[in-house]
């Protein structure tokens, strides 16, 4: 990538970002205009895949709704996206888990990870 | 006010809108270009100015670019078009061309040298359609098919075959310009340019062009 790409996507980019780790159980804050109004709706769901870099980067949440499973795909960097809060870490072995996606019920639960190096940091 | 402007495609990249919106923008170094010679209606004929840009080392350089560089007091450059101007000479030799007066420009046209493609067949180079692969078509589906009649028993000239493709000039129209940086000589336009990253492009604005009526 071109110095001069890079300069500028950073200053496009968040100044900071919250963490979170593919696995994670996250409540995705994104503001929607809904006519005049503009409020804050939570998509909460794991994290299953996370994509591109720089201010391409973008991640995958999936929940169930109603059994039905819903895959929302979020720009990290997107100003409609207020905050990003992990509310679990899950225990994965891989970078993206398509495989959540042939699974139902008990069997897309996800183990805690609360080893010390990975947990998650419940500080904030 | 005459506008137009030498540069180099630096590369793509996207940003957010206030609403959330991502724009896919291609970034240019623009200038600074400095004018090398102004042509005349009198002199050469037509009305133009010839710019400059991207300096040659001196090592690079040899004595006939300097030379002909050197009356407008600069360097040689490795790129040098002509941009034409209607009427009068607004800038003399040695001014120096930015994107400094570029910001109420909506729209603009950019010329660059597309992408080599090699030797191409029709389908690729002219959007052919092929043959049928089945129904008892024993030649290669990529055909073009006939390329002339028995009458006049030749084939016409210019008909359209298989060859070179890419690596010719194209301008692009109609690029609505994203956000200029003068202090950066960067320029951002909504879409893609013709050409590989770091390939030379000419940058004129849109002729006469009128920024689109906000609907409601």
């Amino acid at each position: 990538m071109h110095p001069i790409i890079n300069e500028l996507e950073k200053e496009f980019m968040k100044k900071e970002v919250d963490s979170f780790e593919v696995g994670d159980t996250v409540d995705v804050h994104c503001r929607i205009v809904e006519g005049e109004k503009e409020r804050v709706q939570i998509f909460n769901g794991v994290v299953i895949a996370k994509n591109g870099g720089g201010i391409n980067e973008s991640f995958t949440v999936r929940r169930l709704v109603q059994g039905q499973g819903v895959e929302r795909i979020f720009p990290l960097h997107s100003p409609r996206i207020d905050k990003i809060v992990s509310k679990r870490r899950g225990r994965v072995q891989r970078a993206k888990l398509y495989y959540l996606r042939e699974r139902v019920g008990k069997a897309t639960r996800l183990r805690e990870d609360d080893r010390e190096n990975y947990k998650l940091d419940t500080k904030k | 006010m005459w506008r137009g402007i030498l540069g180099r495609k630096i590369g793509m990249t996207q940003f957010f809108t206030e609403d959330g919106k991502r724009v896919g923008v291609t970034v240019v170094e623009a200038g600074p270009c400095p004018v090398l010679q102004v042509r005349t209606q009198e002199k050469d004929g037509y009305d133009a100015y010839q710019l400059g840009f991207d300096p040659k080392t001196e090592k690079a350089a040899n004595k006939a670019e300097t030379g002909h560089a050197k009356k407008s007091g600069n360097g040689a450059m490795r790129f040098i078009r002509e941009i034409r101007v209607e009427g009068g000479a607004e800038l003399n030799e040695g001014d120096k061309v930015t994107l400094a007066n570029w910001e109420d420009v909506g729209e603009v046209q950019v010329l660059s040298k597309s992408k080599g493609k090699g030797f191409q067949g029709v389908m690729k180079r002219h959007n052919f359609h092929g043959l049928r692969a089945t129904h008892g078509v024993k030649t290669n589906p990529r055909h073009g098919g006939s390329i002339g009649s028995l009458t006049p028993a030749r084939t016409p000239s210019g008909v359209k075959m298989p060859g070179h493709m890419g690596d010719e000039w194209v301008t692009q129209k109609g690029l609505s310009v994203a956000k200029v940086i003068p202090e950066r000589n960067l320029i951002m336009l909504r879409g893609s340019v013709p050409g590989p990253a770091g390939g030379y492009v000419i940058i004129r604005p849109t002729q006469g062009y009128q920024p689109p009526v906000e609907k409601k």
